[in-house]
């Protein structure tokens, strides 16, 4: 009889599914199947099981070979690499919790590194944005019991967030949207038929990059001006049936993506997004809120906005906080050359960065923190396998409309296996030996 | 005028951090001084003397304090940083932040400058005789208020972001800019005597554009008013007159709303 433990959380996208169901063996070990997640969060839980794990941790020889060493061999090179570098790198953050998050910012100001999180590649434009503007959001509940006119803008949560249209945003039936996907009207921006486009009530299939244009006809659409004949490939009257049919909800929703967040304009693009659902709340309610990503990227930007007032792209270099995308962000420190060391964590920008940015990676000296052998583990020095956070380690994440959840410990570690907060409490110990201040 | 040369000894591994090179720190310092002014390379503090040999004499006041930078200075982050008088002559290329926050005193570049140069300046001049990186006279992230005065001259290409959030001031670009001149801009002129891409002007309540070539996309949101003949930095010409951005917000003036205004030349 397979023992089930239910309400689990599931850790892969910004989703944050509460609602898995876990069948382990009769000894509770062993992980038999996954219920209610999607293919990918299912195969996360699955792949923790792999029996081609690593358990300990290994440096890269000079032949290019793999030879395993101690966690403490590990703790070692990582705290005398950090204190020794004038400017390391500690990427990633976004696969963990957020006290795993807190205790490296204490290890990223010792050391006076730049930190940065996946944000820097995804949605770090919208925090920009957010900053320029301000930002009317919700919660994802509010829009599963209220949201009758949702926009899915450059993004494709059919392929990259599976369940947050049954869960959230266009199924559920709501407190005040009772008929489910039937009470809602679908509006999809992309320039390709994805799969989420196939499934819209309008489809704007515009010209690619002309987000920025198309969202500026929005709110001259909404205020009753004059359009040109047609915008970034979309005919006027298009544009003012969208319009009116957002002003006509009674609750409207913008989710976006990579789409727009990393296309030409970026932040730009986000800001006038903002600014549509500023115009609409002069006639109905409206809100926006960004597909993120990983698990816990969100949480990494609020660990670090109220550490340190930025929520990514943090220099600390200089024993205070300063924040200037395009000057302390990752690929822009990796390409122009002015980080002598490379930290990661629950992240893989060997497979997500620009191949400069990743040779560059294999040329400094480099550690990488993730259970799994990735591209980037490939290319560091030192690869430190840890405990799968919301598998083997319990640990708060934050949903990607900013809504922080506990997730749960369903199966343990292998023995003798570190977590991503001790391994950076034993490296932060270290540090402060080695600087003396401990 | 007093003048004081640096001449650049060695190319830094990192890049180096001297908002020190400045009139306004170096006016009333010896040689031996200004060589003991602390440069930052990540972490590490080190000494102005380690990278540059210091020569001439310095001002008693920054407004008499001339500084020269020969050498290779394409590594060096923040020169002329908040400098309020004085002059900085750059031989060659220069890191960020050039000029950034100035609010008086020029300086001149005879060679490019990187991103961010003349962020949210309020006064003075910066002349670029080569090219100019992205946020030019822009705001710094997160504030409203980026260039709010003086002026800044490219005689090359300048990136995108130009003059985001500008409130005043003029930016000339001699050359072609890159995607969004003038993003949110609630004042001053900016001049771009080559093509721009598109959203020029996106967002914008107020100020004016002038371009004389070729504008890639035009942005939904500007309404063509009239034809004028005008002068706009020694250049007689025709221009069409755009206003916009129409679905910003807009104040009003004796009852009139006021619009930004894009000028494109004939």
């Amino acid at each position: 009889m397979a023992k089930i433990v239910t309400d689990v959380v599931c850790p892969f996208c910004g989703t944050l599914c509460d609602d898995l169901e876990v069948a382990l063996d009769d000894s509770g070990e062993k992980i038999l199947e996954v219920y209610n997640a999607c293919a990918i969060g299912a195969t996360k839980f699955l792949h923790s099981q792999a029996e081609d794990r690593l358990t300990r941790p290994r440096m890269k020889q000079e032949d290019g070979s793999w030879k395993d060493v101690t966690y403490d061999e590990a703790v070692e090179y990582t705290a005398k690499m950090l204190v020794d570098a004038k400017k390391p790198l500690m990427y990633g953050w976004s696969s963990t919790s957020c006290s795993a998050q807190s205790i490296g910012s204490e290890l990223g100001e010792e050391v006076g590194a730049c930190m940065d999180n996946t944000a820097t590649v995804c949605h770090g434009s919208t925090l920009i944005a957010v900053q320029d503007v301000g930002v009317p959001s919700a919660t994802l509940g509010e829009i599963a019991n209220r949201a009758d006119r949702v926009v899915f803008w450059g993004c494709n949560p059919a392929h990259a967030h599976p369940r947050h249209m049954s869960r959230y945003s266009i199924f559920p039936r709501g407190f005040f949207t009772g008929k489910g996907s039937k009470s809602r009207k679908m509006v999809v921006v992309d320039p390709r038929k994805t799969d989420t486009a196939k499934m819209a009530d309008i489809h704007l299939q515009l010209e690619q990059g002309r987000d920025y244009e198309l969202l500026s006809a929005i709110r001259i659409a909404i205020r009753g001006e004059k359009l040109p004949e047609t915008v970034a490939g979309i005919p006027a009257k298009t544009i003012k049936e969208v319009a009116d049919t957002l002003k006509s909800g009674r609750f409207s929703v913008i989710f976006f993506g990579m789409g727009v967040t990393h296309s030409l304009g970026k932040n730009h693009n986000i800001d006038i997004a903002i600014a549509v659902t500023r115009d609409l709340n002069d006639y109905t309610k409206a809100a926006i809120i960004p597909m993120r990503g990983h698990y816990n990227v969100t949480g990494s930007g609020q660990v670090w906005g109220w550490q340190f007032g930025y929520p990514f792209c943090l220099d600390l270099s200089r024993g205070f906080p300063r924040y200037n995308p395009g000057d302390s962000s990752s690929n822009d420190l990796l390409i122009r050359d002015e980080v002598d060391a490379v930290f990661t964590l629950g992240s893989d920008p060997g497979a997500h960065f620009p191949v400069g940015s990743v040779k560059k990676i294999a040329q400094l000296p480099s550690v990488c923190i993730d259970p799994h052998i990735t591209p980037t583990s490939a290319v560091s020095k030192l690869h430190v396998p840890v405990a799968f956070v919301g598998v083997e380690v319990g640990g708060c994440a934050y949903r990607m409309d900013n809504v922080p959840i506990e997730t749960r410990k369903v199966v343990e570690p292998p023995e003798g296996m570190l977590t991503d907060e001790e391994f950076l409490a034993k490296v932060l110990d270290r540090v402060k030996k080695i600087k003396g201040v401990a | 005028m007093a003048k004081i040369t640096l001449t650049a000894t060695k190319t830094p591994e990192l890049r180096l951090e001297a908002e020190n090179i400045s009139p306004d720190i170096f006016a009333g310092k010896s040689v031996a001084e200004i060589a003991q002014l602390h440069v930052f390379v990540g972490k590490e503090s080190q000494k102005l003397g380690d990278y540059f040999e210091v020569a001439g004499e310095s001002g008693s006041t920054a407004a008499n304090t001339t500084i020269v930078i020969n050498g290779d200075v394409s590594r060096v982050k923040y020169i002329g940083m908040k400098m309020t008088d004085g002059e900085v002559i750059i031989n060659g290329d220069a890191d960020m932040y050039v000029g950034a926050w100035m609010s008086g005193g020029k300086i001149t570049a005879n060679g490019s400058v990187d991103a961010f140069s003349g962020l949210g300046m309020t006064g003075g001049e910066l002349t670029v005789k080569g090219n100019a990186g992205n946020y030019l006279g822009a705001a710094y992230r997160g504030d409203w208020r980026g260039m709010q005065g003086g002026i800044i001259r490219v005689s090359g290409n300048a990136g995108s972001d130009i003059g985001t959030f500008m409130r005043g001031g003029t930016i000339i670009i001699g050359g072609n800019v890159d995607v969004h001149v003038g993003t949110h801009m609630e004042g001053g002129t900016i001049i771009v005597k080559g093509d721009a891409k598109s959203r020029v002007g996106g967002q914008m309540v107020k100020g004016e554009i002038y371009v004389f070539g070729d504008i890639e996309v035009m942005m939904p949101g500007f309404q063509y008013r009239k034809d004028v003949d005008i002068e706009v930095d020694g250049t007689e010409g025709s221009f069409a007159l755009y206003e916009g951005d129409i679905g910003e917000r807009h104040g009003k003036k004796k009852g009139e709303t006021i619009y930004g205004q894009l000028y494109m030349k004939y």
